[in-house]
């Protein structure tokens, strides 16, 4: 035993070597390459006038040249491009990021000059040129969305028991598809079709807030079905087993068992979908249209939504044109605080009510 | 009675579960919803057939543009295709690239923050983007437009006149693409996270490099993911319209000239500016666009659908 030990434990030692000698960059060396190609880059911007647009592609396009040579020198074909692959995904990661923090930061700069009380309590009637606000438009999408979402929770949700609970065959499989598909409709397609609904009842030129939640339940049945769908799914089946074992008939199983149990996640998925369909333009300009007066009744005649809103203020300024631009940019503002607000709620809502699980 | 002690035993025999009455009507409501969604797909459908018959049957002289409606329509799907393929092109790498970088390159605590960041993309409603591309985009793309005028302009989609607003076909595009993003970046993280664990640990076992492991296990399972995923993107960007309508500069007319100020519409940023003030054949003309931009994304999302699930079926993950 003792003798045969011993040649075992060294034979791998000849050979250690042999595997070691590969050259290898230091742990940061990669990074620091393509920071080297960044300030190259930076340089060569900085010669020919700045600009950032410029900077960013001389510095994606140079500090992956760096990185890949650099690596090629050292360790060899093979890593040097895996190093390049690192390079051009993590850029490409940032280059996404670029709209989004300029896209932020265009929006709070110009829209914070009108963010006051101003903006929130008062409309539009008789205002030419300073003042005026959205109160109306902001009234009229809480009206429409919560109509939209009135009409389409039930249904959605219905629609996605019926998938996780009864479905089965054929009505299941063409359910599930076409409700993915729906998914895809073009908003102002789905304005065009409540358009077209009413007008066949109501005449041609027909706009009022109602003919808009249906618009906007076109658009939001299929993602609360979609997310909802998910989420049931996820109620383990041992709970409507033990349900069932006591004798409680499906429907009670569902509505005080699974729904129950479900509920924080159905509500991220509600919340989610209010999310998606409140920054809705497209079918509102079509069925809704804009007013600068307040109307809290959706069944009569044209309302003003804040999407809407901001889009006839900055293609429609008035005269002077900026009055009506600021309003615009701050509408846009106020939507994308209320958009990311929801987003943040849904979140919540899923942190917080979820069930509590016996552990 | 009788009646009823024989339905009992005939129940016994075929041993169905008792339903309430409670039951079956919760089962029908359900169900109901289903159905009634199918019916609102076909709506969609039936009504703006309904109302554009006015401008299929009307006489070609009374359409906008005199040449009936095929001529009107043929100019605005050439715009939205152009739009929406500029828009897939540019999105479709930049998403794989993300979706890889999220799923095997950043470090594992903080991927989920940085996947929620690209899905914050996807929550901006579509006017701030119109809004955002016109006031910051547009006016950034400029020098390059003016650049690719004196540079690239033997390529036809850098002929130029260069625009002055940076207005163009081209910066509609980017807007779409930046829009679409999102989702193809969605649907191929899911699908590159579910490569089986096995193929990447085999691989990486014989000693390949990150990228040979994803170039052999990752990508050719999530190939049709991916092909799924771009096809939804672009469906989205066939039928956006609020971005498009305050970015694009519009003349009318078909142009591969990517970078001036006159060019096609989209059907869909067409219906929006016109729509508000047409009136009888007008907005029969709008909705029968309407229908062929239903019909595009329709047939789109279709075999997208199609080739997503057709993975889900064959993989080996369920």
């Amino acid at each position: 035993m003792t003798t045969t030990a011993p040649p075992r434990r060294e034979a791998p030692e000849p050979e250690a070597p042999a595997v070691r000698t590969r050259r290898r960059l230091p742990r940061f060396g990669g990074t620091a390459l393509f920071v080297a190609g960044l300030v190259v880059a930076g340089l060569l911007t900085a010669l020919s006038g700045w600009s950032w647009g410029l900077f960013a592609v001389y510095g994606v396009v140079l500090g992956s040249l760096v990185t890949y040579v650099g690596s090629r020198v050292v360790e060899g074909s093979r890593k040097a491009t895996d190093r390049l692959v690192t390079c051009l995904v993590s850029s490409a990661f940032a280059i996404a990021m670029v709209p989004l923090v300029s896209l932020v930061y265009t929006v709070v700069s110009n829209g914070i000059t009108r963010l006051d009380g101003t903006f929130f309590s008062n409309s539009m009637v008789g205002v030419v040129g300073e003042g005026g606000g959205a109160y109306h438009a902001i009234m009229g999408t809480l009206i429409i969305t919560a109509l939209a979402t009135l009409i389409s929770v039930p249904i959605g949700l219905m629609a996605a028991i019926y998938l996780v609970e009864y479905g089965r065959g054929k009505l299941k499989k063409t359910l599930t598809f076409f409700v993915d598909v729906m998914t895809g409709i073009p908003s102002i397609v789905a304005g065009l079709f409540a358009y077209a609904f009413f007008a066949i009842f109501f005449g041609p030129g027909v706009r009022f807030g109602i003919g808009g939640a249906v618009a906007l339940s076109v658009l939001m049945i299929p993602v609360v079905v979609r997310s909802s769908e998910e989420v049931l799914k996820l109620v383990p089946n041992e709970l409507r087993e033990a349900s069932y074992a006591l004798g409680v008939p499906r429907w009670r199983t569902i509505t005080k068992v699974v729904l129950p149990t479900a509920i924080a996640g159905l509500g991220t998925s509600v919340t989610l979908a209010i999310a998606r369909v409140i920054g809705e333009t497209a079918p509102l300009l079509v069925i809704v249209g804009i007013t600068a007066a307040t109307n809290f009744d959706p069944f009569d005649g044209r309302m003003a939504t804040l999407p809407v809103y901001a889009y006839y203020q900055l293609t429609q300024p008035g005269v002077p044109p900026q009055f009506g631009i600021d309003r615009a940019w701050t509408a846009a503002l106020v939507l994308i605080i209320i958009v990311m607000a929801l987003n943040v709620v849904a979140r919540l809502i899923s942190r917080f009510f979820a069930p509590k699980t016996g552990r | 009675m009788t009646s009823l002690d024989t339905q009992r035993r005939k129940d016994a025999q075929q041993s169905k579960p008792v339903r309430s009455r409670g039951d079956s009507t919760f089962a029908g409501l359900s169900t109901g919803a289903g159905i009634l969604i199918l019916l609102v797909l076909a709506g969609v459908a039936a009504f703006l057939v309904a109302e554009s018959l006015d401008a299929i049957s009307a006489p070609a002289e009374e359409i906008a543009g005199g040449e009936g409606v095929w001529s009107y329509v043929g100019p605005l799907v050439f715009g939205t295709l152009v739009a929406a393929l500029i828009a897939l092109l540019v999105a479709t790498p930049l998403g794989v690239a993300i979706a890889l970088f999220i799923t095997y390159y950043a470090p594992k605590r903080i991927a989920a923050t940085l996947g929620y960041l690209i899905d914050l993309l996807a929550a901006i409603p579509s006017v701030v983007y119109g809004f955002w591309g016109l006031a910051a985009l547009a006016p950034a793309m400029v020098p390059f437009y003016a650049w690719a005028e004196d540079n690239l302009s033997f390529i036809p989609f850098f002929a130029g006149p260069a625009s002055a607003t940076g207005r163009t076909m081209l910066t509609a595009g980017l807007v779409l693409a930046i829009m679409i993003l999102p989702i193809i970046s969605a649907i191929s993280r899911e699908v590159f996270s579910q490569a089986p664990a096995l193929h990447r640990e085999a691989a990486l076992a014989l000693g390949a490099t990150r990228w040979e492991m994803i170039k052999m296990a990752v990508l050719p399972y999530g190939k049709s993911g991916v092909i799924g995923g771009s096809m939804l993107g672009l469906g989205r960007a066939l039928g956006e319209t609020l971005a498009v309508a305050i970015v694009l500069s519009v003349s009318g007319g078909i142009t591969f000239n990517l970078i001036s100020s006159s060019n096609p519409s989209t059907i869909a940023a067409n219906i929006a500016l016109q729509f508000p003030e047409s009136s009888g054949l007008g907005v029969s003309t709008l909705i029968f666009t309407g229908l062929v931009l239903f019909v595009i994304t329709l047939a789109v999302n279709m075999l997208a659908r199609y080739v997503v699930n057709r993975r889900a079926d064959f993989s080996g993950a369920n």
